[in-house]
């Protein structure tokens, strides 16, 4: 649960800094130099392709559930061993028709549901990073950027925030709603429920930092000659200094993606999450751990889905801050 | 020193209300926003087709019926003096503090919270000297050994590490050495210690396995990332001009300054855990803290979620003030 975002440690990209020797003449952005040094990282770039290749499965879930011809509701009673309860004829019973296996005990088809699992997955945590960013780059520009009591306001709720059992409020804000609320039911509550505790529980990391960046920005000479021809604090905050935020945003951005997809996974598999029939990747781990000693299978697709999702996340973010930033972390 | 000390104490207890503030809206008014009524509320918490009467008894007992500033003073009155409950026939004193009254269980929260406690603190202190051990151990032997084949490995472990969670990896290291070899007792086998020290430590190892490996790995980064900032400033390359051995500069110049940001998570990541190591208590099934909570949840045992949340809350305050101490201790720049 802990996810430390070492604060401070991603400057704006310093453009002299960086420029290789020899080629100091031709004028490239930060940007371009950070995007050259990612397309070097061979592993960040192996995260990059593996996270492409995990949102297009999401997006065309229904497309490639129907290459082998089942969707992730239907069930397949046959396929379970009325003795066992587990699929017959072992590994999980994998088939042509069926090429992960099928769940226990209905007989749903794994490929299908941990596809369509990647959709609730990503669309969850993706949605509560763009909440977690809006906030955190909003709040901490601000108090970054005025200083004084606003500062101070929202810093202690920065620390405050940073005090509470995050973890076990969510839980208790996921349960305690119960089956409808706010004119939602079941399953598309808890999608709404859960994308915003994500991304509410998740903001201060970024906050502080965006808040430093902000602070040290601030007295640059460019803020300076802005405010000298007379731009308001609304432009200053949104044209001069968000641009120089984009680079350590889409790093810590990229970081949060992975640590909002545990989130989300861990409360699916407390059961306070998603629940079935909606095939999330969490919700399948709760379904399958009581019988991974007979039917391992069963609990290997859901458990590596969040494994390699997580760790591609991870890949690509680390790649980026080491691009982005090449004397952290290296 | 006593004033900072003081001091620290008001807010602690001050971050005690807000946290009593937030799980109160939480529970009280979330609901009600969301679209319940204080009947639809009550009912959750009597018998399955209660009598209009009962309903009105829960909605006063549970103080659904006054406004929410007048509830959030009484839940903080009972905490702080205790009070008397009646179930109906009879009466139930409950001593400060005073967390409350399941009417699922008819168990008092504190009494259960403190019962439930030793299975957490075993997890907690095993995997605490576990991770923080392994992880700054692995950190710094990659820092000072920067770029080598262990410098990689433990990196790439590392990142295994933050991307396993806790309810694959049990399986995946129980289902080899608990089921199929028997080496260690299979998940779900908990022991005290004081009943059976050599069982309860065999039971432990794969919940503090589980537990301190994510840890672990995160420590590790954090580490080396400190090591390798630290191991580049002025005073390190002032102690290895000096003459002093590579062990001394490393050990004690270095070391102990990449030590302190370390410790403050440590504080506050394992005052998580005694709150509740949810995750590895459901996996494995041991009835700590954790598993109360979601037991609670799950059965909508509002007063018990509620007390926990507040409890785990006042650990993680209190590891930080502890924190704090210990840096104006260890660290003579700070000034109190």
């Amino acid at each position: 649960m802990t996810t430390i975002l070492e604060p401070g440690s991603a400057p704006a990209a310093e453009p002299e800094a960086a420029a290789p020797p020899g080629e100091a003449i031709e004028g490239r952005s930060p940007g371009r130099i950070a995007l050259g040094r990612l397309k070097k990282d061979k592993v960040a770039m192996a995260g990059g392709v593996t996270v492409v290749l995990l949102i297009l499965i999401a997006i065309f879930a229904p497309q490639l559930c129907s290459l082998t011809g089942n969707d992730p509701y239907t069930t397949h009673t046959k396929l379970i061993d009325p003795n066992l309860q587990i699929p017959s004829g072992g590994f999980g019973g994998m088939s042509s028709r069926h090429i992960l296996g099928v769940d226990v005990p209905t007989g749903r088809d794994l490929f299908a549901r941990v596809v369509y699992g990647a959709r609730t997955s990503l669309g969850i945590a993706g949605l509560a990073t763009v909440i977690a960013i809006l906030i955190g780059v909003g709040l901490g520009m601000v108090a970054g950027y005025f200083g004084g009591l606003i500062d101070s306001v929202i810093s202690r709720t920065m620390d405050v925030m940073l005090a509470f059992p995050l973890f076990l409020f969510a839980i208790s804000l996921s349960g305690v709603l119960g089956y409808s609320a706010f004119g939602l039911t079941g399953n598309a509550l808890r999608i709404v429920l859960l994308i915003f505790i994500i991304g509410f529980f998740s903001w201060p990391y970024i906050g502080r930092i965006v808040r430093g960046q902000t602070m040290a920005l601030r007295e640059r000479e460019f803020v300076e000659a802005a405010r000298a021809l007379g731009a308001t604090d609304t432009r200053i905050i949104l044209r001069e200094i968000l641009p120089n935020l984009t680079a350590p945003i889409l790093v810590y951005a990229t970081l949060l993606i992975p640590s909002n997809i545990l989130f989300e996974a861990s409360l699916s598999y407390l059961g306070v999450g998603i629940r079935s029939p909606m095939p999330s990747w969490g919700e399948m781990v709760n379904e399958a751990i009581a019988l991974y000693q007979v039917d391992p299978e069963f609990l290997i697709v859901p458990g590596s889905a969040i494994f390699l999702t997580v760790l591609a996340f991870n890949l690509l973010g680390d790649g980026l801050r080491d691009a982005f930033d090449p004397k952290a972390g290296r | 020193m006593l004033t900072f000390i003081v001091r620290r104490l008001f807010a602690v207890v001050g971050l005690l209300l807000v946290v009593a503030l937030v799980t109160m809206v939480i529970f009280y008014e979330m609901p009600q926003w969301g679209g319940q009524t204080p009947a639809t509320m009550a009912v959750q918490y009597v018998g399955k087709q209660p009598s209009p009467a009962a309903i009105q008894g829960v909605i006063h007992r549970f103080g659904f019926d006054r406004s929410f500033p007048v509830q959030y003073i009484d839940y903080i009155r009972t905490i702080v003096t205790g009070t008397t409950f009646s179930d109906g026939t009879q009466d139930i004193a409950c001593h400060a503090p005073c967390l409350g009254y399941s009417f699922r269980n008819y168990q008092q929260v504190w009494p259960t919270i403190l019962s439930d406690l030793p299975v957490t603190l075993s997890i907690a202190v095993g995997a605490g000297v576990l991770w923080l051990f392994f992880g700054v151990a692995s950190g710094l032997a990659s820092a000072v050994r920067k770029g080598s084949l262990l410098d990689r490995a433990s990196m790439v472990t590392a990142l295994l590490g933050i991307s396993l969670p806790v309810y694959f990896l049990a399986p995946l290291l129980s289902l080899p050495l608990a089921y199929r070899w028997s080496i260690l007792p299979a998940p779900g086998s908990y022991v005290g210690i004081l009943s059976d020290p050599g069982q309860w430590f065999l039971d432990m190892i794969l919940p503090w396995t589980c537990l301190a490996f994510g840890l672990a790995a995160l420590y590790t980064r954090l580490t080396r990332a400190g090591m390798l900032d630290v191991l580049s400033e002025d005073f390190v390359r002032t102690a290895r001009a000096k003459g002093l051995s590579e062990r001394r500069v490393i050990f004690k110049h270095a070391l102990r300054a990449a030590l302190t940001p370390i410790i403050t998570i440590f504080g506050m990541d394992f005052a998580t855990v005694l709150g509740g190591a949810v995750l590895v208590e459901i996996t494995f099934s041991m009835k700590g803290i954790g598993f109360l909570a979601i037991t609670s949840i799950q059965n909508g045992d509002f007063p018990m979620m509620m007390g926990v949340t507040l409890f785990a809350a006042a650990f993680i305050v209190l590891a930080n003030l502890l924190v704090d101490v210990l840096y104006a201790v260890a660290d003579p720049r700070v000034r109190l």
